[in-house]
Order: structure tokens, then C-alpha cells, then sequence
């Protein structure tokens, strides 16, 4: 039993990880109806670009992540100008692809500054494992659940009580109605890149400093997908409750189902929850009801 | 002047409802045909073994994607799984079956990717757009692991699944030659058929559906049947993709050389090629296949001294940079400006 909690919290706490990009994807699709696939690059970008500014030049982390944040407002800001803004009205499908190309952009950015190296990225996030009667659990982790939960407090005082945060729910809500009273819905894109960006850089941050920075980081997207599948594309607590269902199943998966029907299927188990729970329900399980008319 | 259509009189219906109306596409596709055949004799070996062969392939690949994504509007991100399934199950029903007619295999091993995309293809009666791309990754994901599990591959000793050799009545598939006249022949068999395809009934069907999928269904298109349909054809074009990548291109049998990522160079093919154009599929896998190549080489006619990684990272970037480029200019792909030349050449020189 003790054996059977140990791994369902380290699959639920590995399952906030998943939510923390897949928060990302849910703010851009909320606001703009956009299926933003460059999300995990630009948490690549952001981890990239603290490891290297912190390692290679020697710029003091509290620093190095401010200035990263500014960056992916600059990210935010150069991908409405150049890309959002000419293709606005055009199918969703091509907005999609247009992400892939921002997804490629923002790799070959981040590897031309600091090439394909892998990095170590050290927080200050202690790493010893602790103790809970006969269960062993990660403090990296229980800091890194921690982390995730805040920031999702945090996202969710900003839509409830800022003026801002009105606005981008208005624009949520219903994009012709919001420029109708009068919101600039380019600038809206910008802050929601802005936001999705400073999403990427606690991401990048957290898995960074758990797996190492290096290129491959970017896989990060195809575990998140199905957590953003599951939970609905346009809810922010469906994300969170998605990752823990499929953090915890998928831990759970692995180790019991595994040995009998083979390892790894980490790779895919994830997506084999979603796809079943779609069936049942197409909007996954928070997402707006899908209403069809002619 | 030359490209124009008047004075060309159709007398049968058969002649009206011909592929290709006009006499200068006919000519023209015929010496496109020509020179792709002629090709191979005036090019060295790399060029049909690293451009070529690869074009080909992924073209047929792309001509599969079309059918569902461009024609039927389900978008898939599983083709990768897909050309695994095809290639691993011509190799499989081949080495189990050694008698068999090595066409037969294959074409067997691509109707076994049709059942794999059919299987995969159930959930699209439920679910829609993106929900559906992304659920079509579970197919990439557990196709190429389930392709790792030993019974499709224990019948190797070293690790290396080689591919059996083409044999095609007396003629070995060997050389560089050999094996790109081989492609092409299925190519363009293949295209004709999905050009038909999509112009008969079924074709229509899955435009309606892809239009609007609740009007298709009142109007008496079935959508189950449909959909359906849309995924197993285009599964069998992709396993077919699959099993010539496998058996030309790579020569061995490798699952994870289908991974998620040659799922999206074949979407991107499709997309920057054109959605609903058979011509669009080869204009996308050409440039898919060739910019990073030329990316590759032109740091070198410029005299940059870049040290290879360095231009691997800028070819990434360019990369990106041009797929936000083609699609500011023109989002319905290259087939579209091809049509616009067209259509400026009809007048050309004396426009109104």
C-alpha cells in the first residue's frame, strides 16, 4: 500500500508538471481560438535562455529570469506583429501551422545562441528526499506541485480581479461582442502571449532544473496534449485535474501494467485515457460544449 | 497565348469529364512524366538517392494525408504510425510467406495500414478538429511501440530488420536507378488513382463532409461511412509511402524511423503544398524535401565560415521562418499560385 501511494504521488505531482505547459496551450486557445503548438518551444526558449545566460555569462539567476520574461514579452509581442496579425480570418488549421513555424523559429533561436548542449539548471529547489512513515517522496517534486499550484491561483486572480484579466475573459466569452464595446483584441493577443510566455518560463524553470535543458525538451508538448485533450481545450482547471488524472494514472500504468504487457508504453498511455474519455465526450471534461448549427 | 483553351471543342461526355480538358495539360503532364523518367540517366546516384527517391515517397505520403485532411477536413497527426504499420506488415506477411508475390505483400502490408487508420479513424464520428488531431497521435505514439513489441520483429538475429529484395519478374530493384523507376511507377499509378478518386462520387461525399459535416449528413451523405472511407483510402496511400521508405529509401525496417515527426513534415507538405490538391501534394513534399538541402549548401556558395552545427540551427530557424512565409502569402498553398498562373496565362500577353 505504502509502495501503491508513493508512485500515485509521484504521478500526481509529475501530472501538474504536464499541466503547467498545458496551461499555456488553454490561455492562447481561450483567448484567440489559436491551437498554439510553439507552447513547448517556448519553454525550451525560456529554459534555454536562463541556463545560458546564467551558465555562460554569469548573470545571477534572479536576474537572468526577469530578463527572460521580458524576452517572451518581446516573443509575444514580434509573433502578433508578424504572424498573427497578416493571418488573421484564415482557417484554424492554418493558424495552426503557422505555430509549427513559430515552433521551428523559436528552437533555431534559442540554438543559435546556446547551441544543442545539455545544461544543468540549479534553482535552489532542495532535491532530498523525504521521509512520510515508510513512503519516500521527492521534495523537488513536492516543491514543483507546489510551484504549479500557485501559479494557477495566480492566473486565476488575475482573470477574476484585474481589469485586464476582464478583458481577456470578455474576449474568451465572445470575440465580436468584445470589439464591439471596444477592446483591441491585438493588443489582448499580445498580453495573452505575454502571459502564455511567463507560463513557459515557470515551466521551463521547473523541468529544466529537474531533467536538464537540451533540445529534446520540446517532447515535453506530446505529454501535455493529451492532458490538454482531456481537460477540455478551453478550461484552465480542466488542465490541472487532466494532469493529475494522467500523471497518476500513467505512474500507476507503468508500474503495474507494464511488466505484463511490455515497458514503455509512458509514450502512449496518456493518450489512450484521452482518446477514450473523447469518445464519451468530445469536449473533454470541463471544455465548452460543442454546439453545431447550419 | 499558348495556354488557351479555345477552338477546343468537346463532343462527348466522356471527353467533357476528361482528367485533363485542355490539350497544353495533357502535353505538359505527359513531358513532365518524360522527364521524370529520363531523370535518373542524367543525374548522378546521390542526387536520386538523397532528393529523388525521398521527393517520391514522401509525395505518395502527402497524396495520403491530402485525401483525408485536404478532401475529408479530419486533420491527422498519425500518418508516421501509419507507414509503420504498412512497413512492418508487408516485411511481416513476407518473411512469413516467402512464396508470396512480393507486389501482393505490399499491397496486402498497405491494406493492413488502411485497417490500422479505419481503427483509429472510429473516434473521428465523435470527434472533431483539433480534439481529433491530437487524438490521431495516440495512433503514432501506440502504433510505434506496439511495432517494437517482439512478435513483429523477432525474426531478427542482429537487430538490423533488413528489407527483402524487389523482385518484379525478373527485374532486381537494386541499383539507385532501379529502385527511383520503381517508385515513380507507383507514384504515379497512385496519383492517377487518388485523381480519380477524388473527382467520383466518394470524392464529392468527403468535400461535403469536409465543408460542413451536419449539411453533408442531411443531404443523405452517411458520415460514418464517409470518414471512414476517407481513412482507410488515405491509411493505404501512407502504408504504401511506408512500406517503399522501408524497402527503397532506408532498406530496413526501423520503427522509430516513423516518428512523430515525419508525421508533420507530411502535414506541413500538405498544408504548404495546398489542402485539396493532388498537384499540391507534390509541390509540398518538393519543398519539404528539398529547402533544408538547400538551406544545407548555401551558407557554402556564400563562402560563411559556419561550422555544422551552426548551420544546422539557422536551417532549423529558416525553416520556420519560411513556413510563416508561404503561408502569409498565399494560406492556400502553392497548388493555389500555380492556378493563378495559370489563370494569368490564359491572357497573357493581351489581358483586358
Amino acid at each position: 500500500m505504502a509502495f501503491f501511494i508513493e508512485v500515485l504521488v509521484g504521478g500526481l505531482l509529475a501530472g501538474l508538471m504536464y499541466s503547467l505547459v498545458a496551461l499555456g496551450f488553454v490561455l492562447i486557445f481561450k483567448a484567440s481560438g489559436i491551437f498554439n503548438f510553439a507552447q513547448a518551444a517556448m519553454v525550451l526558449f525560456a529554459a534555454m535562455f536562463i541556463a545560458g545566460m546564467s551558465g555562460e555569462w554569469g548573470v545571477p539567476l534572479w536576474l537572468a529570469i526577469p530578463i527572460t520574461i521580458v524576452l517572451m514579452i518581446g516573443v509575444a509581442w514580434v509573433v502578433e506583429r508578424v504572424v498573427l496579425r497578416p493571418l488573421v480570418n484564415q482557417e484554424p488549421i492554418v493558424m495552426f501551422m503557422s505555430t509549427i513555424g513559430i515552433f521551428f523559429c523559436l528552437i533555431g533561436i534559442a540554438e543559435i545562441f546556446w547551441g544543442s548542449s545539455s545544461r544543468t539548471l540549479d534553482v535552489g529547489i532542495p532535491r532530498d528526499p523525504i521521509f512520510v512513515g515508510n513512503m519516500l517522496f521527492q521534495t523537488y517534486d513536492l516543491v514543483a506541485g507546489g510551484i504549479a499550484v500557485v501559479l494557477v491561483l495566480l492566473l486565476a486572480a488575475f482573470a477574476q480581479w484585474t481589469r485586464m484579466g476582464r478583458v481577456l475573459r470578455a474576449v474568451a466569452d465572445d470575440h465580436q461582442a468584445a470589439q464591439a464595446v471596444g477592446i483591441r483584441l491585438s493588443t489582448v493577443w499580445v498580453v495573452v502571449w505575454s502571459i502564455a510566455g511567463f507560463v513557459a518560463v515557470v515551466a521551463g524553470v521547473v523541468w529544466g532544473g529537474n531533467l536538464g535543458v537540451q533540445p529534446v525538451m520540446v517532447d515535453v508538448a506530446f505529454k501535455a496534449l493529451p492532458v490538454l485533450l482531456l481537460g477540455g481545450l478551453t478550461s484552465i482547471p480542466g488542465a490541472i485535474v487532466a494532469g493529475l488524472i494522467i500523471g497518476g494514472g500513467e505512474a500507476l500504468a507503468e508500474v503495474y501494467l507494464g511488466p505484463i504487457i511490455g515497458g514503455g508504453i509512458q509514450d502512449w498511455f496518456a493518450y489512450m485515457i484521452a482518446m477514450a474519455f473523447m469518445v464519451y465526450r468530445p469536449e473533454g471534461m470541463f471544455g465548452e460544449k460543442i454546439i453545431e448549427r447550419i | 497565348m499558348i495556354y488557351r483553351e479555345s477552338g477546343q471543342f468537346k463532343t462527348t461526355y466522356a471527353a467533357d469529364q476528361a482528367m485533363l480538358p485542355i490539350l497544353q495539360d495533357k502535353i505538359f503532364v505527359l513531358a513532365v512524366i518524360a522527364l521524370a523518367v529520363a531523370l535518373p540517366f542524367l543525374v548522378s546516384n546521390y542526387v536520386i538517392q538523397a532528393l529523388l527517391l525521398p521527393f517520391l515517397i514522401y509525395s505518395l505520403a502527402a497524396i495520403g494525408l491530402n485525401i483525408l485532411v485536404g478532401y475529408c477536413g479530419q486533420i491527422s497527426l498519425g500518418t508516421g504510425g501509419f507507414m509503420a504499420v504498412g512497413a512492418f506488415a508487408a516485411w511481416n506477411i513476407l518473411t512469413r510467406m516467402p512464396e508470396m508475390p512480393i507486389l501482393v505483400g505490399f499491397v496486402l502490408g498497405a491494406l493492413c495500414a488502411s485497417g490500422a487508420g479505419v481503427l483509429f479513424g472510429l473516434p473521428a464520428l465523435r470527434i472533431k478538429g483539433f480534439y481529433l488531431a491530437v487524438t490521431t497521435l495516440a495512433a503514432q505514439f501506440f502504433l510505434v511501440w506496439l511495432l517494437q513489441r517482439p512478435f513483429f520483429v523477432d525474426y531478427s538475429a542482429t537487430g538490423v530488420i533488413s528489407a527483402q529484395e524487389i523482385q518484379l519478374l525478373g527485374w532486381t530493384v537494386d541499383s539507385g536507378i532501379d529502385k527511383y523507376l520503381f517508385a515513380l511507377a507507383v507514384v504515379v499509378i497512385m496519383a492517377l488513382v487518388a485523381k480519380n478518386l477524388v473527382r467520383s462520387s466518394t470524392g464529392r461525399k468527403w468535400m461535403a463532409i469536409r465543408d460542413m459535416d451536419v449539411a453533408a449528413e442531411i443531404i443523405g451523405i452517411r458520415p460514418m461511412m464517409t470518414k471512414l472511407k476517407a481513412f482507410a483510402v488515405s491509411s493505404f496511400f501512407v502504408g504504401l509511402a511506408g512500406i517503399l521508405w522501408a524497402y527503397l529509401y532506408l532498406g530496413q525496417l526501423e520503427a522509430n524511423a516513423f516518428d512523430i515527426y515525419t508525421s508533420f513534415d507530411v502535414l506541413f507538405m500538405v498544408i504548404i503544398g495546398g489542402l485539396g490538391s493532388i498537384l499540391g501534394s507534390f509541390l509540398g513534399a518538393a519543398f519539404v524535401v528539398l529547402v533544408p538541402i538547400f538551406l544545407n549548401i548555401v551558407p557554402g556558395w556564400l563562402g560563411l565560415p559556419l561550422d555544422t552545427a551552426m548551420v544546422s540551427y539557422i536551417e532549423v530557424f529558416t525553416f520556420g521562418a519560411l513556413i510563416i512565409f508561404f503561408l502569409i502569402v498565399e494560406p492556400h498553398g502553392l497548388a493555389r499560385l500555380w492556378t493563378i498562373a495559370k489563370q494569368k496565362l490564359r491572357l497573357w500577353p493581351f489581358p483586358y
